[in-house]
């Protein structure tokens, strides 16, 4: 079944014009949404949930909590509009600390596609999976970064680049971010390992841990607060492991709630997320001495 | 009005005795009370476990069965109590409630509970799942019932509104809420806190069918469930107006006895009265 809260106009006519039996809009109660979810699912049924930004996760949490995942529920939450997608649609509409409150909450799977190939296997992967999911998509995404025949596997970290002397761990659409940042910095002579986290949860430490201790730096990339999500996964997971990093940064909102919109792109330059700051921050890491002599290398994006 | 086949209200009302001495028995051990909303409802949950619901103590998922949920999970001492007497488990589980290690937990929960079809315990919850249950047996046919028991408390909840709405709405015929209309919330009456009246004239105008019963007469409690739907094409609301702390004269309309957990003295005077019932 899909459901939606009232939302996503003009997306899902189609589906429900070729499936009305498995269309439901429940219309502007996000709490219920999830609660008829749960019900649904917990008699056997498949069940899609879409709505916007925080409206399917934080609004209704206490729900996804105890309904959904205490019940290990067949519901996949699918929220379109991560990070500064709305990004000039005001506070309300930015999403930027769901992956760390949901990834706080036990039998979530936590998935957040850096590419519409990513989408479309992340979503075929979670339908056949059961349990309790949330699908974070994004208005931005790295096109389509799959390699001919690659396998896409749920829970995995995908190596986009291979690179020795820093790695960048991406989450979400932003991964077109990284992947440009790495092309510039090769300029620069510093070979990057870019990592694609669709899945935070359950979350490949195995391929995390190697990178780290091949490459000796991270950087994590992320369109959401720097506490909590993939920064704070990485890090918790490295610093568990004795695989610490000698060099590490988290790029993402670090600014709290922005009262300024803009368009994404916008957004992530102002809170210097954008391929300047990465870029910016890598040198800094990496030759922090090389930075202080050429104070015009540096690009905040500020 | 419709009474009960010969000897059903008779059984039901032993079933209620036994649930209410053992709801007291287990959260005076327990130490987690909310004993005066199990005593409430007792009768309730006696009716329908022991002449309404049709389920399976040998197979407590047949597709087939009623869905029985408590939406005021804080009273979960009662349904565990039961599930127990309708042979879901043994009744010597019933000593371990609230019991470190165990698995039946003040609020109720699912797990590692034979019987027990959904978990709750946040208010507000129970009414959005039965529809979900509801809609899905709607959509496969299925001739299942969907109960759900809800405090009058919990309507102060917006969720509970969204679900009614979604209920009504879609016509879910087979889904029943019993609202256990003792009057008494947590800290006070329901008439000082948040009045819920016109009650019956709320569920109404959500597009509800509506009957009112006394919560603890049995014979009328059966009639009510033997005939819903009470109107085609709706879902059905039972006000069962009920007497906080039913059965125990001195936490009757109390709200003390909301939270108040029956130790020595207080615990024999409520044991012998209700032994004596």
């Amino acid at each position: 079944m899909l459901l939606t809260g009232d939302l996503g106009f003009g997306v899902l006519t189609k589906f429900a014009e070729e499936y009305p039996r498995q269309y439901l809009n429940v219309g502007v109660a996000e709490s219920n949404l999830v609660g008829v979810a749960t019900g649904l699912a917990l008699e056997g049924l498949t069940v899609f949930v879409y709505s916007i930004a925080n409206f399917p996760t934080i609004r209704c949490l206490e729900q996804l909590r105890n309904d959904a995942a205490y019940h290990e529920a067949n519901v996949k939450v699918v929220a379109i509009g991560g990070g500064f997608s709305y990004g000039p649609l005001g506070m309300s509409h930015h999403a930027t600390e769901d992956l760390a409150i949901l990834r706080a909450i036990p039998n979530i799977r936590v998935v957040a596609p850096g590419c519409l190939w990513e989408v479309e296997e992340a979503t075929e992967a979670l339908a056949r999976t059961p349990g309790t999911a949330y699908l974070r998509l994004d208005k931005s995404s790295a096109g389509r970064t799959n390699r001919p025949g690659e396998s896409f596997t749920l829970g995995g970290i995908r190596t986009l680049r291979e690179g020795s002397d820093l790695t960048l761990v991406s989450t979400g659409g932003i991964l077109s971010v990284a992947l440009s940042a790495a092309d510039r910095l090769a300029e620069q002579g510093i070979q990057c390992r870019v990592l694609s986290v669709h899945t935070l949860r359950p979350f490949d430490s195995a391929t995390l841990l190697r990178a780290s201790r091949e490459t000796g730096a991270i950087i994590t990339i992320e369109e959401h607060v720097v506490d909590g999500g993939l920064g704070g996964l990485v890090a918790e997971t490295c610093l568990e492991a004795g695989s610490a990093p000698g060099a590490f940064y988290r790029i993402g909102l670090r600014a709290g709630f922005s009262s300024v919109v803009g368009s994404q792109d916008y957004l992530r330059k102002r809170y210097a997320m954008d391929e300047g700051a990465i870029v910016s921050q890598a040198l800094s890491i990496l030759r922090p001495e090389r930075v202080k002599r050429n104070p015009t290398s540096r690009r905040t994006g500020g | 009005m419709l009474n009960p086949p010969e000897g059903v209200a008779t059984s039901t009302r032993e079933l209620a005795k036994r649930i209410r001495i053992h709801a007291l028995r287990m959260t005076s051990s327990g130490g987690s009370s909310h004993i005066g909303g199990v005593l409430s409802m007792a009768d309730i949950v006696a009716v329908l476990y022991g002449a309404i619901l049709r389920v399976n103590p040998g197979n407590p998922q047949w597709p087939g069965r009623d869905r029985f949920i408590l939406s005021k999970g804080h009273a979960g001492a009662g349904v565990y109590a039961a599930l127990a007497e309708r042979g879901f488990f043994p009744t010597s589980k019933l000593q371990t409630h609230c019991q470190n290690g165990s698995d039946l937990s003040g609020h109720i929960s699912h797990k590692g509970v034979p019987g027990v079809e959904v978990s709750t315990g946040s208010l507000g919850h129970g009414l959005s799942i039965g529809a979900g249950m509801a809609y899905a047996g709607m959509l496969s046919g299925g001739a299942h019932r969907v109960v759900v028991l809800l405090s009058d408390g919990e309507c102060d909840e917006g969720a509970t509104w969204e679900a009614a709405m979604f209920a009504a709405h879609h016509r879910l015929e087979r889904l029943i809420a019993v609202v256990d209309y003792n009057k008494i919330q947590s800290l006070d009456t329901v008439a000082k806190t948040l009045e819920l009246e016109p009650f019956a004239e709320k569920w109404r105008s959500f597009g509800w069918s509506v009957e009112e019963v006394d919560g603890h007469d049995h014979n009328a409690l059966y009639a009510c469930f033997d005939r819903v739907p009470f109107a085609p094409g709706r879902p059905s609301c039972l006000i069962a107006h009920t007497v906080k702390g039913k059965g125990v004269s001195f936490m009757e309309n109390t709200v003390l006895w909301h939270y108040r957990t029956a130790r020595d003295e207080e615990f024999s005077r409520a044991l012998a009265e209700l032994e004596a019932s």
